[in-house]
């Protein structure tokens, strides 16, 4: 049996799954980036390994991506965040052509061929409006904690206006429209309209064609996936649970055993 | 003896002026803005009054300008910030060319012709990077009051490359410099050129002229007026009062309708 592990290590968080051969999901953990990469990225591996009920010396391929993969030297090899997602998303949605991966600082979207290989892609990380930090900023303005966002945001009956061109000029938004009597779920609700609004546009800019499959944290919202459905007029694939934050790592764990497979058929070539 | 006044409201800072009929400044005061806007002017207007001993009556005319101009319900009037800056800035300094008002969150670039009449300019309307919060960014990063940013970076040797763009991922960067060893004066240094160099490509836009007068709440940051002066290679005109030049201006408005109710001369002034 050969175990592989991909480990993502995102601007906010840190992912790192474990897989059998079957491409199947053994164990997964998360960690708090921080600014020590190297120790986040270590943590959770070691986390999933563990999860995993297994022993370090049982994996015998990591993989690692995200913003963070050359930085922590963690990993037999590394892959981009877009080639990472496409994997994780086409294993669960063999159709999907459209990614859409919102993380805590970056908002990118890529097109696929049919052979999921990415064809165009388009990224944000210089603004924080369109990214994740827009929504915690939005929800800090009010005095609600990230972890609130979602409760919050599911009582909300219409959306409040929000512009979301800056995620600091939306302090002055917020504050406006709570003095004029607007109910803070409308006003999440309004950050989450404005954000997809936001993305639709990157989403264009690859020239988007469904199947749509999202990913990223900001996807545990079940508000989210509903406004987006909202403004793509299309159904849209979502990971279960919070396997929308894992769909990198899971593509990283099964790239590697891919790369497992064909070092094994190389190894038998020069065997013979 | 009438009086006229102006009232500035900044998006983090509220300003009053007040004038006599010689165009001295007899009052002034400053507040934050805070959430209620409206109390914010009233309150800067009131203790403007205090400041300079002028029972309320005597004011005949007030004009209110800044973001939040239409605020101010004691006001006769309204004028732009953008003129009523260029209009105290060169009352203050007639030679002024070009003005730069550094603000909590927008910073503009001026051209006024040596009538002081306006020829072009240009704002951050989009982005709140190259603006008062940046620093505010930082300071809460580092836990430094913001009075202590500039005399901190002052003592910086070596300037610290900030790629940040986003006044939200400032924070996380200048932390993750700390955590990289980095001196805070270096960090802040850099947090100072990184401002200058978005302000002067701003400045470019409507083009550089001397003298150029530094307007806005961040004028009382020293590193931030030598940074200017090092990246322009001149010395850029502040003085105790450039926090006021907005309601300066609007002050130097009012005075005008009040001479101009009596004998009627069109000044149209306040079209730019």
């Amino acid at each position: 049996m050969s175990h592989t592990a991909g480990v993502d290590i995102g601007s906010t968080y840190t992912k790192a799954v474990v897989v059998n051969e079957d491409g199947t999901m053994l164990g997964r953990a998360m960690e708090l980036t921080g600014f020590k990469l190297t120790q986040a990225a270590e943590r959770a591996l070691a986390a999933a390994i563990e999860a995993a009920g297994l022993a370090r010396d049982r994996i015998a391929y990591v993989v690692a991506t995200g913003f963070g993969r050359h930085q922590t030297g963690i990993g037999d090899a590394a892959v981009t965040d877009l080639t990472a997602a496409a994997r994780g998303a086409t294993h669960v949605f063999p159709n999907t052509r459209t990614i859409l991966d919102v993380g805590g600082q970056t908002m990118k979207a890529s097109r696929l061929g049919a052979d999921a290989k990415v064809q165009s892609f388009r990224l944000n990380d210089k603004c924080a409006a369109g990214t994740g930090a827009f929504l915690e900023k939005t929800a800090r303005y009010m005095g609600y904690r990230t972890d609130e966002i979602g409760p919050l945001v599911a009582t909300s009956k219409a959306p409040v206006t929000i512009s979301g061109v800056c995620a600091v000029f939306a302090e002055s938004e917020v504050i406006n429209q709570l003095s004029e009597g607007a109910a803070p779920a409308d006003i999440m609700h309004g950050a989450f309209v404005s954000l997809v609004d936001r993305s639709v546009q990157l989403m264009k800019r690859v020239r988007m064609e469904p199947e749509f499959t999202l990913v990223g944290g900001i996807l545990r919202f079940e508000r989210m996936i509903q406004v987006m459905q909202n403004a793509l007029g299309a159904r849209v694939n979502v990971l279960p649970g919070d396997m929308v934050q894992y769909t990198s790592a899971f593509g990283a764990a099964l790239l590697g055993q891919r790369r497992l497979l064909r070092l094994a058929a190389e190894e038998a070539a020069h065997g013979a | 003896m009438a009086y006229a006044a102006g009232v500035d409201v900044g998006s983090t800072q509220t300003k009053a002026v007040l004038i006599d009929e010689a165009r001295r400044i007899v009052g002034r005061s400053l507040t934050d803005t805070g959430a209620n806007v409206m109390r914010a002017a009233e309150t800067a207007f009131h203790e403007a009054l205090s400041d300079g001993g002028v029972p309320e009556e005597e004011v005949e005319f007030v004009v209110g300008t800044g973001y939040g101009r239409y605020k101010v319900t004691f006001g006769n009037t309204q004028v732009t910030e953008i003129s009523c800056h260029a209009r105290g800035a060169v009352h203050m300094f007639p030679n002024t060319r070009t003005v730069l008002d550094m603000g909590g969150q927008d910073t503009k670039a001026i051209r006024v012709q040596p009538s002081g009449e306006i020829v072009d300019f240009c704002m951050n309307d989009k982005c709140a990077a190259g603006t008062g919060r940046f620093l505010g960014a930082a300071a809460v990063a580092l836990e430094l009051p913001l009075a202590e940013l500039g005399p901190t970076a002052l003592r910086g040797e070596r300037a610290v490359k900030i790629s940040t763009t986003c006044t939200v991922f400032a924070e996380s960067e200048v932390l993750s410099w700390l955590g990289k060893g980095k001196k805070i004066e270096d960090i802040l240094l850099g947090v100072h050129e990184s401002i200058g160099a978005r302000s002067i490509g701003l400045l470019r836009r409507v083009g550089i002229e001397s003298e150029v007068t530094f307007t806005g709440g961040v004028t009382k940051n020293r590193a931030m007026v030598e940074t200017l002066n090092k990246r322009l290679g001149l010395q850029v005109n502040v003085s105790d009062e450039s926090h006021y030049l907005g309601a300066l201006g609007a002050a130097l408005f009012a005075l005008d309708r009040i001479v101009g109710a009596r004998a009627p001369v069109p000044t149209g002034r306040e079209t730019a």
